[in-house]
């Protein structure tokens, strides 16, 4: 007996839980080299699915074999042979990997080469995003719960139509027509055969006659008792209940501000960019409900969506006041502190008309400040100036005076980025986790 | 039955459906049991994605397997291998279990399935029920039922002893695994947690099905209540019956530290190890076996006009390609091709057999024109493993067909002597140094339990036997040796020992 069976509708992924397992076992490994991958791809190319190489140390199965080079002897048969006689020397070929003995060589290696995969966005982001999280958020609002789950409460015996749970419903039926001996239709139809065969016979002899008498009455009595205990009675009916639940949310905003001047040449740009959408990526992960407002700013700020703020060019003068002039407004209009926690992320050159970062630092300690959960400020440098600034405390204009603000309030941020291979760690530090506690 | 008309094919579009499956799988069972005479257990033919081949892949090719981090490593490898075209699927997985399971993969066309039906439910089937290794140590009907219960106790075990204690158990149990079989018989033994399983099920069972009535029934029930077994699980035996060659068998019963629960665990990597070790003596054999079938089975179907020349053209482009054997300096070389060396041993079996040389006649009296190809082939296919395969059977013309040459190869030297090539002096040494090849008590290191230190340090020694001289490779053995110590609980102390 042979069957064939078609199982292209199983469901698919039955290996899904070995692979979370595996990446959990490379975690390490794994983090690194999205990191490094993550370090060299384009702007738009982030949020993508990526090919990651790992090492395997970690994830080596390690098992007992043997080791003909480093001793002994043994012999080996090889097809193919076109002009070999018997005694004849062959050199070894060096470097350990011979053409005769190459993929043999290649099995050995396996479990210590570099092993190459795929993986999706999701584990990607996954594993870089893991232990970060926005500082100090809070709920700042408690009346603000205007999201609301529905949960299971069990059955009830009141609903609407729609919620009837027929598996409850038709058990508590059958078990109400077995208790109440309700006849069932197959009895009722033989009777009515067997009474109507009766009937049909020509001479009716006294017996059938009685016989059909009976008949009728227990048929009457089953059809009326078939009445009286219904195949559904409304006692039956259960209804699946649900709750309304309040869902408890906290909103929040993160400003993006950024420097677009003549001064931004096109590699602070990327860089900057670069941070941002790592920051838009990170947001959009892991909180369902924040605000992001992109301002740009020249002399003059304005706010503009994502497609323009990573993608368009724009070029003027500096005026770094504008933009935190621009973020009030906006706060003012939009983004209540009782109802908001209020996040602004900051990059810049670092050069602004001079005057205006005395401005900035005012604006920050009398307005700002006291309205953010956490600011932080991204300055990018090129490489020399990395070297010439590398001190904390020397830089340029922007910088000193953030650096005074950043004294008073513990929840503002400075960092600087020179190339790249900065941002990640920068990234990293300035979202991580809180010790706890 | 014999004369062809074109009403008379199976199928003549390369799309396959279940009516053409079926059809030609009758075709092919008549052809199977009628002329090859093989013996087989009851087929069940599944149709599947490639995402499920894949899935397949990476569990051993079983249906339903235990978790483990290892098996999505594979998976994961399998899948960017797939994805960049560096290899292709394969058509066919067969599992040896009864009935016995094959998985057609639903791209192939219709000519393809037929040839998978014919390699995997009739050669690949055939060989498992008749095999004598098969027979001795696996145990056809019970595996799935068996790889169930491990993957319910695997996963029961980690969500109540975590998942990384059950990972360390296993990985240490991954890395003895050739180290972990028995090669010859021995009572089986059921183990302490098997019976306390039970016990567990049978308590289970009471408490689901108490019902407090059953008190007043008149007669009374009689009480349902477990023999008492001490409860000393985790104890160990003083016995043990040294030296041992299975080092997962004598960790499991001997280990003076491990839980009853990391004892089973060691037990089912164990029981897998063994229930794949079959297949890894008889790799040239089977796939051999499976792809003599299939040729057989397809020139049958066409002439008996069953298929068209299209289908068998296509039939004929893969089975070539299937067992293409590369020379050793082709960049293509990747050992020798167990497809190819088993489909030629057993084609050359049928022509010594039907029609043989002088040379043949002195080699192999035994079969040498006796017209009896089937007779001799099923005998050799149950009777034999790889390496006695090839010292029975490889014949003097296939050696000079593959141009075999052995090399004598000593690690200081600078280079490898020629010591046999294909010629009449050669024949004999070249047959011998192949089948030696393939025998796994020398490709697989010999690791021992010699002593253990039971009332000092508990140190366990450990010896490798070394096969002229051949060393275990350093940084493995330190890795592995790692686990064994997990294991054990104790120092392991592993010598290499001079044959």
């Amino acid at each position: 007996m042979t069957y064939f069976i078609d199982r292209r509708l199983n469901p698919k992924g039955k290996s899904l839980g070995n692979r979370q397992r595996f990446l959990r076992r490379a975690r390490a490994q794994i983090r690194d080299a999205v990191q490094k991958s993550l370090k060299d791809s384009a702007v738009a190319d982030i949020g993508k699915e990526r090919k990651i190489k790992i090492s395997t140390k970690g994830t080596s199965e390690p098992r007992f074999r043997l080791d003909p080079k480093a001793a002994g002897e043994h012999d080996f048969v090889l097809p193919g042979n076109k002009e070999f006689m018997p005694g004849d020397e062959i050199k070894k070929p060096h470097s350990g990997e011979g053409q005769s003995r190459g993929k043999d060589a290649a099995d050995y290696a396996e479990g210590e080469d570099d092993f190459e995969f795929a993986m999706s966005q999701d584990e990607v982001l996954d594993i870089f995003f893991e232990d970060l999280e926005l500082p100090n958020l809070v709920r700042t609002t408690l009346k603000e719960t205007p999201n609301k789950t529905w949960k299971r409460a069990g059955i009830t015996t009141a609903g609407s139509p729609s919620q009837i749970n027929l598996i409850r419903t038709m058990r508590n039926a059958q078990g109400r027509r077995l208790a109440l001996h309700r006849p069932k239709l197959v009895d009722v139809k033989a009777m009515e055969e067997l009474l109507d065969r009766l009937e049909r016979e020509d001479p009716l002899s006294e017996e059938t006659r009685e016989k059909i008498v009976a008949l009728k009455a227990n048929l009457a009595r089953a059809i009326a008792k078939r009445k009286w205990v219904g195949f559904i009675d409304p006692v039956d009916v259960r209804y699946n209940s649900y709750t309304e639940q309040p869902v408890p949310t906290s909103q929040a905003v993160m400003f993006c501000l950024m420097d677009v001047s003549g001064s931004m040449g096109e590699r602070e740009k990327d860089l900057a960019k670069r941070f941002y959408m790592l920051l838009h990526l990170f947001l959009r992960r892991r909180y369902r409900k924040v605000d992001i407002v992109f301002v740009r700013h020249t002399h003059d700020a304005q706010e503009v969506d994502e497609q323009e703020f990573f993608y368009s060019r724009q070029s003027g003068g500096t005026i770094v006041s504008t933009a935190l002039d621009k973020m009030l407004e906006i706060q003012r209009e939009r983004y209540t502190t009782s109802d908001w926690n209020i996040y602004a992320a900051q990059a810049s050159d670092g050069y602004t008309q001079s005057g205006d970062a005395r401005r900035c630092v005012e604006m920050l300690n009398a307005e700002i400040m006291p309205l953010c959960q956490y600011y932080a400020y991204i300055e990018i440098l090129d490489e020399r100036e990395m070297e010439v600034f590398a001190s904390e405390d020397s830089g340029a204009e922007l910088w000193r005076a953030y650096r005074t603000v950043a004294d008073v309030w513990p929840n503002f941020a400075t960092k600087r980025i020179s190339k790249p291979a900065d941002i990640f760690p920068v990234f990293r530090e300035l979202f991580k986790k809180a010790e706890a506690g | 039955m014999t004369t062809a008309t074109t009403s008379k094919l199976l199928f003549t579009d390369a799309e396959w459906d279940f009516a053409s499956l079926d059809r030609a799988y009758k075709a092919i069972e008549e052809i199977a049991l009628g002329d090859l005479k093989l013996d087989v257990y009851p087929n069940q033919v599944e149709v599947i994605s490639s995402e499920q081949m894949l899935d397949a892949y990476s569990s051993l090719g079983m249906p339903l397997m235990y978790h483990h981090w290892s098996f999505g490593k594979l998976f994961a490898r399998e899948d960017t291998m797939y994805r960049a075209g560096h290899s292709a699927l394969a058509y066919e997985i067969v599992i040896n279990s009864s009935p016995c399971i094959s998985y057609l993969l639903e791209e192939n066309t219709m000519t393809m399935q037929a040839l998978v039906m014919a390699h995997a439910a009739f050669g690949h089937n055939h060989f498992f029920k008749n095999n004598y290794l098969f027979r001795q140590w696996t145990n056809a009907e019970g595996i799935l039922d068996y790889l169930a219960f491990a993957k319910h106790y695997i996963a029961a075990c980690e969500e109540r002893y975590g998942r990384d204690d059950v990972e360390a158990v296993l990985d240490a149990a991954h890395a003895l695994m050739d180290q972990g079989v028995f090669r010859y018989r021995r009572p089986p033994k059921p183990s302490r947690e098997r019976v306390m399983e039970k016990r567990r099920r049978r308590a289970a069972y009471e408490e689901e099905a108490f019902n407090d009535l059953w008190r007043t029934l008149p007669a009374g029930v009689e009480t349902l209540a477990a023999p008492v077994i001490p409860e000393d699980e985790d104890a160990f035996d003083g016995d043990m019956k040294l030296p041992e060659e299975n080092l997962l068998y004598f960790l499991e019963k001997h280990s003076p530290t491990l839980r009853a629960w990391q004892r089973e665990l060691l037990r089912i990597v164990r029981n897998l190890a063994q229930y794949f070790y079959p297949q890894r003596q008889t790799k040239v054999m089977n796939e051999g076996c499976a792809t003599f079938v299939h040729h057989a089975i397809m020139n049958i179907l066409f002439d008996r006009g069953l298929i068209g020349e299209g289908s068998l053209l296509e039939f004929l482009h893969s089975h070539t390609s299937v067992v293409f054997q590369p020379e050793f300096s082709d960049p293509r070389y990747g050992g020798i091709n167990p497809y190819a060396l088993g489909f030629a041993m057993m084609s050359d079996i049928r022509r010594i057999a039907e029609d043989p040389t002088q040379e043949d006649r002195e080699w192999f009296p035994q079969f040498a024109g006796s017209g009896d190809w089937v007779g001799t082939l099923k005998d050799a296919w149950a009777n034999y493993r790889d390496e006695s395969f090839i010292e029975q059977f490889l014949s003097p013309k296939l050696m000079r067909d593959f141009r075999l040459f052995a090399l004598f190869d000593k690690a200081d030297e600078e280079s490898y002597r020629v010591s046999a090539i294909h010629n009449e002096q050669g024949y004999r040494k070249i047959r011998s140094l192949l089948a030696r090849q393939y025998d796994t008590g020398i490709a697989d290191p010999n690791v021992q339990v010699v002593d253990a230190n039971l009332k000092g340090d508990r140190t366990l020694f450990l010896e490798h036997r070394m096969h002229r001289g051949v060393p275990l490779h350093h940084a493995t053995r330190e890795l592995v040796t790692g686990h064994i110590e997990r294991l054990w609980g104790y120092d392991v102390v592993l010598e290499e020992v001079a044959d």
